[in-house]
């Protein structure tokens, strides 16, 4: 079977810094050892795929798309993309594909967001007359259309985002690759993304969508299989329900309390599978997310709480969400 | 073909939007006539400074060192212009990994970024002559036999430039932004070596070894000889005939075609594996 996407034991080590002779090193510079972020990934995404890519920052989803948009050559292991292999062979990989980063202001700041998605649209080959029609169409559907004919200095972050996905689309690539596509866009906006990739790869045919996220929902809600990567390395992939389904058998406990300092003591024990921790520093107040083996810890986790003398303000069991996942299979969440 | 045509008509548009959308149109043309009138007024202090100090006027020098800094504002334009393409694309409107990732040719993208350089340039160089000519006294002669052979030597005193640009573009690949002051050093070792202010002929003999293995030397000598073919300096060239010295010219464009194909992708190579395609530096 031939994949959309493949790869094959693929790595890629970012050599660290080198010692400056005639320059003090800062502070933690002499430390930058050469990093893996990615260490013998291998992942197959069929064609008309909508695959998610969920991990916390720095796990190496970038990496990932980096190498799969031919930007970047891997350390080792193969990487193919329609069927072509990203180090050898990048140009009709670059025909079939396109790409979009939420969360950047790239665009040349004298043209209008028109001109700007038009000139892109003409590296590709797509005519002019389809792609203008292309774009008075996408600038309609991502809430852009009054804003055609500004220069893109004069636009928003979040309007040059908007401007960027329009690019990534008018290209009407068979693979698109989508890196934190709703990246800082408002809730709506990126409500409308949402749905337009997902419309898209529905109705279009063979369109493939590699997205990569922190946000668990958006990848929840919008992939039909996810892989989970955390220091460079595939946790796990499969459908969101059947990755939900590992943990099961197990119970997810929600738990709102006052600021907490030492939680050493929740590790060691007895039915606590793992857990993570956030505080919200303005409210004075610790979030703790708890995957037990079931609920026979609860009691004693309350009481270690208080004991500190600390308040319990909610107390939630709940449904297992991805994040539980990766909660589970790595000791810690996303943040 | 058609990718390389492709690209070169988009960036050739890119690129004269870049040079050209700045301001208001009228602004613009005001802009490019000015500005070269101005840098007139300086060779004019220049030449004046050079008389005073030597004690004694010599027209046909000041029409000598008028064309070469006429023809010069080709090489600061198209030199940094070329180099500058990536280093903008990079850091400042972050859109290279895009343009880099589309089914183009880079290296052909860079050269159409570059033709509007030219076009500017080739409009401030006319300006410039021609202010010379009619209120300067700057003597151009130009035949109209001289043409064809004015216009080979420019196309080829181009090709060159680019080639060197393009050079510096590959080594940008891979540096940081604040090594432009490559692309804005490497016109003054032209500057010096090349004839543009003075003629070989005054440099020791290590000055016209270096000289005479920059091409850009040929194409200044070729071209102020057909413009101005009654000045009368020894440029240390005066045994190659016209016909000669566009041939030598023809050769190091080929070579520095060559040459630049071969920086740049290397450049692009090692970029790709370092992961600095897409580098913002933050200096």
């Amino acid at each position: 079977m031939s994949y959309a996407v493949e790869t094959r034991d693929l790595s890629r080590v970012f050599a660290g810094k080198k010692k400056r002779r005639f320059r003090r090193p800062k502070e933690n510079e002499e430390h930058l050892g050469p990093v893996t972020a990615l260490d013998g990934v291998s992942i197959q995404i069929r064609e008309g795929e909508l695959f998610g890519m969920l991990g916390p920052n720095g796990a190496g989803k970038t990496t990932l798309i980096k190498i799969l948009a031919t930007l970047l050559l891997p350390t080792s292991g193969q990487a193919f993309v329609a069927g072509h292999d990203v180090a050898k062979d990048p140009f009709p990989i670059r025909q079939r594909i396109n790409m979009v980063s939420g969360g950047e202001t790239s665009g040349y700041g004298l043209l209008t967001a028109r001109e700007n998605v038009w000139m892109f649209s003409q590296f590709y080959g797509v005519p002019s007359k389809v792609s203008k029609g292309r774009i008075d169409e996408l600038m309609h559907t991502f809430g852009l259309w009054d804003k055609r004919d500004a220069k893109v200095r004069m636009l928003s972050t979040g309007q040059r985002q908007k401007m960027n996905m329009i690019r990534g689309f008018v290209t009407d690539p068979d693979i698109l690759f989508l890196d934190e596509p709703t990246l800082g866009l408002d809730v709506n906006a990126a409500r409308v993304i949402r749905e337009y990739v997902m419309n898209w790869v529905r109705t279009q045919g063979g369109k493939t969508v590699l997205l990569t996220s922190h946000y668990m929902a958006e990848a929840d809600q919008m992939c039909d299989r996810i892989a989970i990567i955390d220091n460079g390395k595939i946790l796990a992939c499969d459908t969101p329900e059947n990755l939900k389904r590992m943990i099961r058998t197990e119970t997810t406990f929600r738990l709102e309390v006052d600021s907490i300092r030492d939680t050493t003591s929740f590790t060691a024990m007895a039915g606590v599978k793992n857990f993570s921790h956030k505080d919200d520093i303005s409210k004075n107040r610790s979030f703790l997310t708890f995957i037990l083996e079931d609920e026979g810890p609860v009691a004693e986790i309350l009481s270690t709480i208080t004991s500190q003398g600390k308040k319990v303000h909610s107390l939630q069991k709940s449904e297992p969400t991805l994040e539980d996942v990766f909660i589970s299979m790595v000791g810690r969440g996303f943040e | 073909m058609n990718t390389f045509w492709r690209t070169f008509k988009v960036a050739a548009w890119l690129g004269w939007e870049m040079d050209s959308n700045w301001t208001e149109p009228w602004l613009f043309i005001v802009y490019s006539v000015v500005k070269p009138v101005a840098g007139a007024f300086i060779l004019v202090l220049m030449y004046t400074v050079f008389a005073i100090i030597g004690s004694r006027q010599d027209p046909a020098a000041f029409s000598y060192m008028y064309v070469g800094n006429s023809f010069f504002i080709f090489v600061g334009s198209v030199l940094f212009g070329t180099f500058q393409v990536i280093q903008s694309d990079r850091e400042w409107y972050q859109t290279i990994r895009y343009v880099y990732m589309a089914p183009i040719s880079y290296y052909v993208y860079i050269v159409g970024r570059a033709v509007s350089k030219i076009g500017v340039a080739a409009f401030a160089v006319a300006i410039t002559l021609v202010f010379g000519v009619y209120f300067l006294g700057v003597q151009v002669h130009m035949t109209l036999a001289a043409v064809p052979l004015f216009l080979a030597a420019t196309a080829l005193g181009l090709a060159v430039l680019l080639a060197i640009g393009i050079c510096l573009g590959g080594v940008s690949f891979l540096t940081a932004k604040h090594t432009h002051g490559l692309a804005e050093g490497i016109p003054g070792i032209f500057y010096v070596f090349c004839g543009v202010l003075f003629p070989l002929s005054v440099l020791p003999d290590w000055g016209v070894a270096v000289g005479r293995a920059i091409p850009l030397t040929y194409w200044f000598d070729l071209t102020r000889r057909l413009l101005s073919p009654t000045l009368g300096v020894e440029t240390t060239l005066s045994g190659y005939s016209d016909l000669a010295i566009l041939a030598l010219l023809l050769v190091s464009s080929v070579a520095f075609f060559g040459l630049s194909l071969l920086i740049f992708k290397t450049g692009e190579y090692f970029a790709r594996k370092a992961g600095k395609i897409d580098m913002t530096t933050s200096y």
